[in-house]
């Protein structure tokens, strides 16, 4: 029976294709939408929670001033002396890098690019999750006397020498020349949007001296042995730094400890929902497609109940009337889901690459609209069908 | 005498509706019908000849009476069981034809075989036998809309005598045809019915094709008036 019910479904199938082919097309619309939304967002918050973590995690990051309301420009920089009470004071520290950054031309040979310099030490690669592509970090002596020494992004790599390796090589920043001891390996743009290798990275001494001028550190980046004990050493952290700019109880904080985990969460949480609100607007399109469904099919329902008034009076079974329809249904709905999963697939890895993002699959959105547009089918095609299959053979001919 | 009652109809009645609108069709028909007889049942429009012949069909139930076909109650049977009398025993023509739209005659035909489970190369050898049968060899793999009215009426009765029913139930099965055509299907049903002795009951309008049949059941109001063998005075 199952055998032949299945050739009965086939044949009406192929019977009524702009039917049972605007069926399919109503399913595959829905599922390619949702699933490609779905992907797309997931690859959005993927890669800014990549970007996220090569900003390093478990990092504080500290810098004078509020972060808004009067009085932030006057808020004084910090001093090595603070750099090295929060290395020694605060238990839960691992690294303290201190930074001062300046805007400036680097110059190569004919070549010129405005960059970024930072001046900090060693342990700076380390907070930031830097890796090296070539070359080396600086050695002690370097950072103790402040040697003209840098370590270069990749875009400034790229803007002064090219696919060249810098390594040896000496750019001109001001009035000094600088050797290039070492190439940091790529983190791409950040969260927020800027070029993290667009940098250029010495030694806080030679920034002072050759660059600032003055002792003055406009950052500390700090990282914490464990992420459990973050938030215990920001509060340390705020602590010593009150204590230490001898600000009065009463006074609020004139510096600001930023956590870098607390980015992420907000940030992935923005991607997040961007992605509940996109796999939304494709549930929608997946609705659509199920009403147009159900108006095809609402549409075909007095054909359908005549002919089922006929496959009744040449003495069909009414399950097998049934279970044709079903089988139908199915087929349909399947096919259309088969289809759209293959079209999502093809679209999200297609815009995952143009919108640089990485494409991950997800089981969990392709098998739930597999399974919504199997129902979707089942209900308008199979529902109607079943009514008219109760009816007196001679009601479901007559039908009109 | 009574084993060659194939259908014994006492005291069917039908009404349509309920209460204030209910409508009797039917008030009581008794009826037997002999093996091999080939009946035509005649009336004025509305007089519930077609109620009659769908109750025989078991395409509706009656309101009350009782409906003996070889033997065995049908108003105590089920939907399935009544679906299976169809399958094994009848066969029908309507006046519309009621073919599957878009679908070649040899599937319209081979339909009922489906139903029973007949193998695929069964199938194809009956039903392309009756498609011969009703001289239709030719036209197998064309669609209702590529054929003329009349054959159409014979592929549904290819489609309806393919099983060898034991009788064959017809509905004005000339009624949307012309004259030289209607002469053609009677024809094929008196064919049907001499060579193959499948019992014919036929609701025909026309004097001349309820001259094919051997006995004519007159319906007025409901009601059986008159039942004649051909050639008796009524
Ligand atoms: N489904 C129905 N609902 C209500 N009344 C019906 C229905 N079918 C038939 N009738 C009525 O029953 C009477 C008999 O109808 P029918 O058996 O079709 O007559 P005919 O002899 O013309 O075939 C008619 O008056 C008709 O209006
Ligand atoms: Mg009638």
């Amino acid at each position: 029976m199952l055998w032949n019910t299945l050739l009965l479904a086939l044949r009406a199938i192929r019977r009524n294709l702009m039917r049972s082919f605007l069926t399919v097309l109503g399913i595959v619309i829905g599922v390619a939408a949702v699933i490609t939304m779905v992907t797309l967002g997931n690859g959005a918050t993927k890669s800014v929670s990549d970007q996220i973590s090569s900003m390093g995690s478990n990092m504080l990051i500290v810098i004078p001033g509020q972060r808004f309301g009067p009085g932030s420009e006057g808020a004084p920089s910090f001093k090595s002396a603070d750099v090295d009470a929060v290395r020694n004071q605060i238990t839960a520290v691992e690294r303290v890098a201190p930074m001062v950054n300046k805007t400036v031309t680097a110059v190569y040979q004919a070549k010129n690019w405005s960059t970024v310099v930072y001046g900090t030490s060693n342990d700076y690669f380390q907070a930031g999750n830097w890796k090296l592509a070539g070359g080396r970090t600086f050695n002690e002596t370097e950072e103790r006397a402040g040697k003209a020494v840098c370590v270069i992004g990749e875009t400034v790599r790229n803007k002064l020498f090219g696919r060249q390796n810098p390594v040896g090589s000496e750019i001109r920043i001001k009035q000094f020349a600088c050797e290039v001891v070492g190439l940091l390996k790529s983190k791409g743009q950040s969260a927020m949007g800027q070029d993290q290798d667009d940098i250029v990275v010495m030694p806080l001494r030679t920034v002072q001296r050759r660059l600032t001028g003055s002792q003055d550190i406009n950052r500390l980046t700090v990282s914490v042995k464990n992420s459990s004990s973050i938030d215990a050493a920001k509060k340390q952290l705020t602590l010593l730094m009150r204590e230490r700019r001898k600000i009065s109880d009463n006074e609020e904080d004139d510096f600001r400890v930023m956590d870098t985990r607390q980015i992420a969460e907000t940030l992935t949480s923005t991607t997040k929902i961007l992605t509940a609100l996109l796999g939304a607007v494709a549930a929608v399109s997946l609705l659509v497609g199920g009403i147009g469904i159900m108006n095809i099919m609402l549409v075909s329902v007095t054909e359908r109940t005549r002919e089922i008034g006929i496959r009744l009076a040449i003495g069909a079974l009414e399950r097998e009337v049934l279970l044709q329809f079903l089988i139908e249904a199915v087929v349909l709905s399947s096919l259309g889901g088969m289809v759209g999963i293959a079209l999502a697939t093809g679209a999200s890895i297609i815009l995952a690459r143009l919108m640089n993002i990485p494409y991950l699959f997800d089981l969990g959105i392709n098998l739930l609209s597999f399974l919504f547009s199997a129902a979707i089918g089942v209900i308008f095609g199979f529902f109607p069908a079943r009514r008219a299959a109760g009816l007196n053979p001679i009601d479901a001919l007559r039908h009109e | 005498m009574s084993d060659e009652t194939l259908i014994r109809l006492s005291g069917i009645t039908k009404t349509y509706g309920s209460g204030q609108a209910a409508f009797q069709a039917l008030k009581g028909i008794d009826l037997a019908i002999q093996s091999g007889d080939f009946v035509a049942i005649m009336g004025h429009s509305g007089s519930g000849k077609s109620t009659t012949m769908n109750i025989l069909g078991c395409l509706d139930t009656p309101t009350s009476g009782s409906y003996r076909f070889l033997g065995a109650h049908v108003e105590q049977m089920s939907r399935n069981q009544r679906a299976l009398l169809r399958r094994n025993y009848l066969g029908f023509i309507f006046q519309g034809f009621n073919l599957l739209s878009r679908t070649t005659a040899l599937e319209n035909v081979e339909l009922p075989l489906i139903y029973r489970g007949e193998p695929v190369a069964v199938r194809h050898q009956m039903a392309r036998s009756a498609l011969e049968q009703v001289g239709l060899r030719d036209w197998e793999n064309h669609t209702p809309a590529e054929l003329s009215g009349g054959q159409q009426q014979r592929v549904a009765i290819a489609r309806a005598i393919v099983t060898r029913p034991v009788v064959l139930l017809a509905d004005e099965p000339t009624g949307n045809l012309d004259t030289r055509t209607s002469r053609e299907i009677m024809e094929l049903i008196s064919t049907f019915n001499r060579e193959h002795g499948i019992t014919v009951l036929m609701v025909t309008h026309e004097p001349d094709m309820a001259a094919y049949a051997g006995r004519v059941i007159r319906f007025v109001d409901g009601r059986v008036e008159n039942d004649s063998r051909n050639g008796e005075a009524s």
